[in-house]
This record gives C-alpha cells, structure tokens and sequence, in this order.
C-alpha cells in the first residue's frame, strides 16, 4: 500500500539514509544521546530563563555534567583515549551539534568549544600533548575520582589585534629562563577577546608571536591555570546570544616549559623553531570545526517547522469557528502564503543540512588520507614547496580519477581506478580541493543565508515570534545564527577561502563532471536540469571574469576585487547546497526501498523531497543568474556582443528550467496542511 | 554467596506518547494512522521495569537481563540506539506487531516461547518482569499469561518496590486501591513482576554500554524469527480515541488553594 501525501515529518530513518548513515550505530547512538540531553537538560535550562543572564552559574554548570555523562565529551577522543567512535569524528560531531542546536546552539557551542580547544592538540600536538591532554579531558570513567580538565581555544585577541586577520598577533612570547642543556622556560603574554569556555577552563592553547630573537615566528602553546603568573579569566562577554555556552576576555601572563609548544619545536643555531606556526595549526583546526557551526543553523531552521505548523492550525481554536470548519481544522493555513514560506524555510533547511552533512561524510574520509600524506612526504622529505610542487605533479592523475569515478563502474579501466584510488597523494589533492570548497561554503551559506530564512520562521509566528514565549525558541534561534555566521571566521573569511579554492583546476573539473551528472538526471523531477543550467551559467561566468579585465585594464578576478570574487563565492554556495539536496534525495528514493519502516510511505516521501529539490534548484539557479549578469555587464561599459550572446543563451536555459516550479511549490504547501504532527513539542518551551 | 537471578523483561514499542495517535480501520483490521512512521520508544512501563532489573542485576552479582520484545525489528532497532545506552542487557526478538489490536493471548504465547528458547536459562532464578499493563493495549493480561504458561504462579502487578532479604526472600510493594501499596513476601525466584513506575529515574546515556550491548542486540535483529500470529478468534467492531474535553481559563490573581478547591468542587460535581 502507498500513499501520496506526506504522512508525518521525516524522522529518523529518513535522515539516517539521506545522510547516509544508516550502518553507522555508534553515530545514530551519539544522536540519541545528544537529543536525550538537548530536549532535556538544554530545553529546561531555556525554558527557565537562564539564557537570560550573561554570567556563567550553577544552572549553565548542569549542561558540562550532562555533556559528560551522556559520552558528548567524550565523543572527540579516539577508543584508546577513552571515546568510543573508532576513526574521524566529524560526522559525530556535525550530528551532535545538530541535535543540541535543535534546542539550543549556545550548547552546542559549549559543547564544541571542549573540542575547539583540543582540536590544535589532537591535529598538531606530539604523541606526549595528545596522550596527556586528551587523558585529562575524559570525563572519569565508572569507579574514577577524578574531575575532567576543561579547555578553551584563544585565538581572537582585543582591538587591533586577531579578528579576521588572524595574521596580525598581539599575543607574544619570550624567553625567561633556558638553564644549560636544559628545558627553556617561556613567558607567555595573551589577551583574548570573546574566548569561549573561558569561566571553567583548566587549560587554554593560545596563538602567539615571538618577542624574542632566540624563539622563531608564531605557534601555539598550551597554558594551565597552575602555571606560574596571572591566569586571569576576565571580564565576561555581554553577549545577546549563546547565552547557554561561557564567553569572556581573559588576560594570561604566564611561564611555561617549551615542551608545551603545540607539536614541539627543534633547536636551530640557539633558536626555538617551533614545529608548526600558529596559521598552519589553526588552518587544520578550522579545516574541521567549521561545518558543525553550519548544521547549527540547518538544525534551526528544520527545529521551526513543527512548531510553526501547530501555531498555524491552532491560531482559531477556541473560536466561533467551531471543529470541522476549515477556520477551526487549518487555521491560518487557509491562506497559501504561509505554507508556501514555511515550504521555503524547510527547503532551505534541508539544503543546509545536506551540504553540511556531504562536508562531514568528505572530512571523515579526508583525515586519514590528510595524516598518510603528511607521513608519506615527511618520509620523502617534501616539505612546503617541495611538497606543494609533489602534490601539483599529481594535478592531471586527479583528473583523470574523476574522469573514471564519474563513469559507469561496469564501463571503467577498474585496475586504473583502483591504483588511482590508492594513491594517498592524489587522494590527499582532491579532498584537498574538495574541502577548500565545501567547508567555507557550508560556514558561509548555512549561517548566512539561513539567519535570513530564521526570520521567516520567526515572521511566521507573528507577534509571539518577538518574545521569549514563542514554542521552539525560535527568536533565540534567529539571533543565534548570527553568532554562528561571526565566529570561527565571519562571512568574509569564508569568501576569501572559496576566492581561492573556486579557481582550482580539479574543482572546476569535478563541476563539469557534475554538470553532466546532472543533465543525466535532468528528467527525475528534482530540479537537476536548473542546477546543471545554473553550473554552467556559473563556470562560464568565472571563466569570464578570470579573463577580462575592467575599462581601467584591471583584472576582474582578484583577491582584492571583493566585488567580483565575493558575490560568485555566494553563488557557487546555493548551487553546492541545492545539488547535495537533490543527491541526498535521490539517495532517499533508491534505498529507501530497503527499509520496510518506510516501504508504505517511501513514494510520499520521495515526491515531497522531490518537490523541495525543483524549489530550491530552481532558487539557487535563479540566485546565480541574478549574480552572475550583474559581474557579466556590471563591470564593463558595454557588452561584447558575442559574450552577451552567449551569456544569455546560458541565462535562458536557467529560466526555461524553471517549468512547472511553482506547481512543485503548491503541492509541496498543500502537504503541510495534511502532515500528521505531534501533538506538543518534545521539548518544553 | 548473594543470591543470583536471571531476568528476563518483557517490553514492546509503542508510539512516542507525543504523537498524534489516531486509530483507523485498516484491511486487515484496526490500526493506528501512519503507526510506521511514527517514532516509538519502549513501552513505558516496561522502561520502568528494565531499569529495576538492570539495578537488581547489578546489586547481585552474576545476573543476568534479558529483554524479549516482539517488534517490528526495523522500528525496535531504532528504539534499541537509545535504549541500549541506558544499561546492559540481551536482547532477544520476535519480529512481529507491536500493535495493541494484537490478541493478547496469542502474544503472550509468542513471548513465552522465545523465553523458553533461551539458552540455558535458569528457570529456578527467573525473575519475569514487565510492565503491569502495556502502554498500547492497556489489559494487563499478558505478563500474567505468560507467567502462567511457563509454570510461574508466584505473580505481582502494579509493583514499585522488590526488597530482596539476605536469604534471598522478596518483599513486594504493589499498588492497590485509594493510592495504598500491599506489602506481599514470597520465598524467592521464580515470580513475575509487573512494574508500575517503579523508583528509579531514568539513566543517563552511556555510549560505552550502548556499544557493548550493540554486539548482541545487532545479531538478534538479523536473526529474529518472524511471530505465528493467526489473527484469528478477534475481532473489533470499531475503534476510536477517547474523547477530551479541554476548557483553559487563564488566573493570575487566583491562589494555589481556591484553585485546588475549584478543582475538586468541579470533579465532585
Ligand atoms: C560568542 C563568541 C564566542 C567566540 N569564541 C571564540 C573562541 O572561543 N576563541 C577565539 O579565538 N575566538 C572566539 N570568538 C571570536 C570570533 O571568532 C571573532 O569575533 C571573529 O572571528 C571575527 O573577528 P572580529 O570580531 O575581530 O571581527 P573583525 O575582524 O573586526 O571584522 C569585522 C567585519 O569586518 C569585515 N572584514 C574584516 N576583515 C575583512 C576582510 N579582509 N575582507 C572583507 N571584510 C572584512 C567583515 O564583515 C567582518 O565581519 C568568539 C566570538 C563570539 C562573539
């Protein structure tokens, strides 16, 4: 038996096939655990209030406990450190920040910030860092007395130091002592600005800069609140947001043994020469970090669907209208606006969730490709240009990989996939390409776009959206993503990392491949014809822009030129998001089959996401072509006619591609006002 | 030498009991709308039960648990991701509904069975545990039936507190009428308990037992036999959710106690 309309909202054996984790218990234990403590724990703490202070107290103390006892903090470490996920954790930590961010994502900061602050320790630090700290930070085990070390990141230091420009570093460390043949002692001097974990925190890794010709460049190093000297966690944060995780602006001078050196260091004619300078730790840290911040707000925007249905259809309850009256049984859902926004919030949602979820799946399978290359080259002795000049040569086998993973398993040269498939440093180079892309993309677009679509959420609740009795905590939610789009590197950082990853060759590459993909998928109905168009229209437009200059002579496609490079930066993000949608639910449709929970709504399901795929390719195509006229025409005098001609020909099949979306958005609204919800939401409010 | 037991609990899934639960007639008979796709948890009562046996086992040594539940094994494996991290256990599955419109007698006979099929149980330190009634069918007659069919007349329903003696003697608190517990003793193992709530709270997660018991639970879901269930010999003529009468009124200015009295003149009538 099949149904057409959607049955209820999706649940767990949904998503664990869309984002492909069905045979992965541990992570769909981890999503227990983390639900059971944001719609408990997290949600009691919002409901009572304790948002509303911006000091660090007892009640916020509950959520370090309950992050412990249900195994978040231990979920970071790796089995023999205590955790319990074998392998790269940042499908596990993505998936958790989802869940707490379905309540509340100043607890899911809280929870990352832990992970933040380990992150240059377990990336970059030695063996003896690694065993030492991870050991400290896991919550004690049955039969321990032992109190868990808490760690923050400190990194952005008070004006006119580390913001943005994580170059510019006031933090500065010098000599104090170095006994003959033994251990130098360093003194340490850091302000931080805005250092999350900052009221609890045992232990800080923080970015300084030499202030001493005996010690070389930047690094990171690891300070304890017992070393010797001011360990002052300052003043707190009066934050608007994120209320539920600690923020203040400490001021560390201290002395500390070199050995905490993030990684270590040599000793180079009298000189410290530390292993790692502060960009290249931070770079591996951020490499990661940044795509649970981008399912922060994915998760908001689908947490509001529910609650905005039920405030729908219950807005006349208890009116004239009496029961079996479309007043009564719809509410406000009698008027077609409101589903056919709400229909956007959720596309939107589950475009951010996709992408964010596909950077998470990559990463996973990046880390160990990333620690066998840095192996591999150490053993061969390539290091910085050397290495990057390895990695270069590798360029036309990326390709041709690509060229044989996109063709027909049966129809391939199998023995050259696989040797091509073994080869850690062509591997290393295409996740390489990949992440440059898809970590800043899903940072940018999910929190940047989607604090926009938050307030539609928000809009959508009426006046009860402006206060704090709103159910979902929805306008807690939309001031939230803000944060989310600000730290760990505002927009701006974001659009400057893709400035630089959208012109690599094997990216460009993997866009074409996509393209054909997607034309092949053309006839499925989930919008792939608008967003091969709108990858086309893009891939030219880039290609344009690379190669003209302005009237002035000046090249459009520059790093400085932010006007070109930032708004096709945000252009490729809605195509990148719309096409892990689509993929995600074509995945849905083909192995949902296999799961007998879903055998009598699987058809339901499958047109409904189908649906949202045409909204939302046919919106990320249509952003795109609004983009990309205005850097085609917009920087010269007047238009080339060939160019124009062939520019328009792209643009049109954009708008031609866009046959029958508002059909889709009319059935995908009309299945909000038959979806079985809950009766009240699961958490309190 | 403590007294050892092996427990087996009993417990099927029922719908989250936020859900929206509307009950339709189906082709093949009563049912809930959309049941499949709504997420389930344990039975409630049962939840309660497995949490004391898990706690007796730990306070005896050399315990053992079991949970026997018939479910639609893809949907108890969902609910297995949660459960599983709350105490260890061995799960074992009779792939089958876990609907309340099933027979109770033909479900009972079901769960016996895969009790008796337990390897080397122990049936002189069987503990039977479940909830007293379950959530979905509320007869609170199949634990008894079960009992009755593996040989178990020792039986309590509606417990909330088991005292085990340094002779290994129980002693029982049930719930009876006007909110009184009867106090009961009985010599020792075997017996069945049905729990009300019992008094424990709800463990927290705990990953680490969750990936030890998922050693087990995955190979009973793959290798759950399906339930002989007839269906026959029961028949509804109709089925329907009892009817709520829902009427707020907002006061600010009232106190706790004319509250309480307004309510109680109201039950009175
Ligand atoms: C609640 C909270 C918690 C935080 N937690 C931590 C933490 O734990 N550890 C830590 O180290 N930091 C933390 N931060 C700091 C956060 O990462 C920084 O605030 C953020 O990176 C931005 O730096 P800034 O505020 O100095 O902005 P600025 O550097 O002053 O930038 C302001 C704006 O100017 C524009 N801009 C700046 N530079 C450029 C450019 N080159 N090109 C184009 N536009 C530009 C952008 O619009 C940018 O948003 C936290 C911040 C907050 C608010």
């Amino acid at each position: 038996m099949s149904d057409t309309s959607l049955p209820t909202l999706p649940g767990d054996d949904v998503r664990q096939i869309m984002w492909r984790f069905s045979d992965r218990f541990d992570l769909q234990m981890a999503v227990q655990s983390a639900r059971g403590v944001a719609r408990g724990t997290v949600a009691r703490l919002v409901a009572d209030g304790v948002r509303n202070t911006h000091e660090w107290n007892d009640e916020k103390g509950k959520l370090l406990t309950a992050f412990d006892e249900s195994g978040l903090t231990s979920l970071y470490m790796d089995v023999e450190q205590g955790g319990f996920i074998e392998g790269p954790k940042n499908m596990a930590m993505s998936l958790v920040a989802f869940e707490l961010s379905w309540v509340d994502a100043g607890a899911a900061t809280g929870s990352l910030a832990g992970n933040l602050a380990l992150a240059p320790i377990h990336e970059k630090g030695t063996d003896e860092q690694r065993r030492f700290y991870m050991g400290k930070a896991l919550p004690p085990q049955p039969g321990e007395d032992r109190v868990p070390w808490r760690g923050a990141f400190a990194l952005t230091e008070p004006l006119p130091f580390v913001g943005v420009d994580t170059g510019v570093v006031g933090g500065k460390a010098k000599i104090a002592d170095w006994p003959e043949g033994g251990e130098p002692v360093l003194q340490i001097d850091k302000r931080g600005r805005f250092i999350t974990n900052m009221d609890f925190a045992n232990f800080v890794t923080a970015a300084v800069d030499s202030d001493d010709e005996r010690i070389k460049g930047t690094f990171m190093v690891i300070l304890e609140e017992t070393d010797p000297g001011t360990f002052d966690r300052g003043a707190p944060t009066l934050k608007l947001v994120h209320q539920l995780s600690s923020t203040r602006d400490p001021v560390f001078s201290q002395q500390v043994p070199a050995s905490r050196i993030i990684g270590g260091y040599d000793v180079v004619d009298g000189v410290i020469v530390p292993k790692f300078n502060h960009s290249e730790v931070i770079a591996s840290v951020f490499h990661r970090t940044r795509i649970p911040v981008g399912l922060m707000t994915a998760a908001k925007l689908l947490s509001a669907v529910e609650p905005v249905i039920r405030y729908q259809r219950s807005r006349f309850h208890g009116g004239e209208a009496g029961e079996g009256s479309p007043r009564y049984d719809l509410g406000l859902q009698v008027n077609e606006d409101v589903t056919h926004r709400l229909i956007d919030v959720w596309a939107t949602g589950e475009a951010a969730a996709s992408v964010g979820f596909e950077a998470a799946r990559q990463a996973d399978i990046f880390d160990p490709v990333e620690r066998e290359k840095d192996r591999i080259c150490a053993e061969q002795g390539l290091t910085g240009r050397k290495q990057m000049m390895a990695l270069r040569k590798k360029e036309p086998e990326v390709l041709e990989y690509l060229d044989l993973l996109y063709t027909d398993e049966a129809e391939r040269d199998a023995a050259r996939f696989a040797d091509l498939d073994a080869d850690i440093l062509v591997q290393f180079a295409l996740g390489d390409a990949r992440a440059n892309i898809m970590n800043p993309a899903v940072k940018l677009w999910n929190t940047g776009h989607g604090a926009t679509m938050m307030r539609e959420a928000v809009a959508l609740m009426g006046g009860y959206g402006t206060t704090e009795d709103c159910p979902g905590f929805l306008p807690q939610k939309w001031m939230d993503a803000q944060l989310e789009a600000t730290y760990e590197g505002p927009e701006a950082v974001q659009r400057r990392h893709l400035t630089l990853g959208m012109t690599s060759r094997i990216f460009r590459h993997e866009v074409d491949l996509w393209i054909r993909e997607l034309e092949a998928q053309a006839g499925d109905g989930y919008g792939a014809k608008s967003l091969a168009a709108g990858f086309k229209l893009w891939s030219w437009t880039t290609d344009y822009l690379q190669g003209h200059n302005d009237p002035d002579g000046k090249k459009l496609y520059h790093g400085k030129r932010q006007a070109v490079t930032f708004p096709l930066a945000d252009a490729i993000c809605w195509l990148l998001s719309a096409r892990s949608l689509v993929q995600d639910s074509i995945e849905l449709k083909t192995k949902g089959a296999e799961n007998p929970v879903l055998a009598e709504s699987l058809d339901a399901f499958s047109s409904f996401y189908a649906d949202l795929c045409k909204l939302q390719a046919a919106r990320a195509a249509g952003e795109v072509s609004r983009i990309c006229a205005d850097l085609v025409y917009g920087f010269q005098e007047s238009a080339d006619e060939a160019d124009a001609a062939e520019f328009a020909a792209l643009r049109e099949a954009v708008d031609r591609s866009l046959a029958g979306t508002e059909l889709a958005r009319d059935r995908a609204a009309d299945a909000l006002t038959h979806i079985m919800i809950p009766e009240a939401l699961d958490y309190p409010a | 030498m403590p007294t050892t037991y092996q427990i087996v609990v009993c417990g099927g899934i029922v719908p989250d009991p936020l859900q929206s639960l509307e009950p339709v007639m189906g082709p093949t008979g009563p049912a809930l709308k959309n049941e499949m796709m709504l997420p389930s948890v344990l039975d409630p009562w049962a939840w309660h039960a497995l949490f004391e046996a898990a706690d007796l086992a730990k306070r005896h040594p050399g315990s053992k648990v079991w949970l026997v539940s018939m479910s639609p094994k893809a949907k108890l494996q969902q609910v297995m991701m949660g459960l599983a991290q709350k105490v260890p256990f061995e799960l074992v599955v009779v792939d089958g509904p876990a609907s309340g419109f099933a027979d109770a007698v033909e479900t009972a006979a079901a769960l016996a069975g895969a009790i008796e099929g337990i390897p080397d149980l122990d049936r002189s330190k069987l503990l039977l545990f479940g909830g007293w009634q379950s959530a979905s069918r509320g007869t609170g007659a199949v634990l008894q039936m079960i009992g009755e069919i593996l040989g178990i007349d020792e039986q309590f329903q509606g417990v909330d507190k088991l005292t085990v003696d340094d002779s290994g003697g129980l002693e029982i608190l049930e719930r009876i009428e006007a909110g009184a517990w009867q106090k009961s003793r009985c010599a020792g193992a075997p017996a069945v308990l049905g729990w009300a709530t019992g008094e424990l709270p709800e463990p927290p997660n705990n990953p680490q037992i969750g990936m030890q018991n998922m050693r087990g639970i995955m190979p009973a879901l793959q290798q759950a036999k399906p339930a002989a269930l007839s269906g026959e010999g029961l028949s509804y003529d109709s089925v329907e959710s009892p009817k709520q009468r829902r009427e707020t009124r907002v006061e600010t200015e009232m106190d706790a106690d004319a509250i309480a009295d307004e309510i109680a003149a109201w039950l009175k009538g």
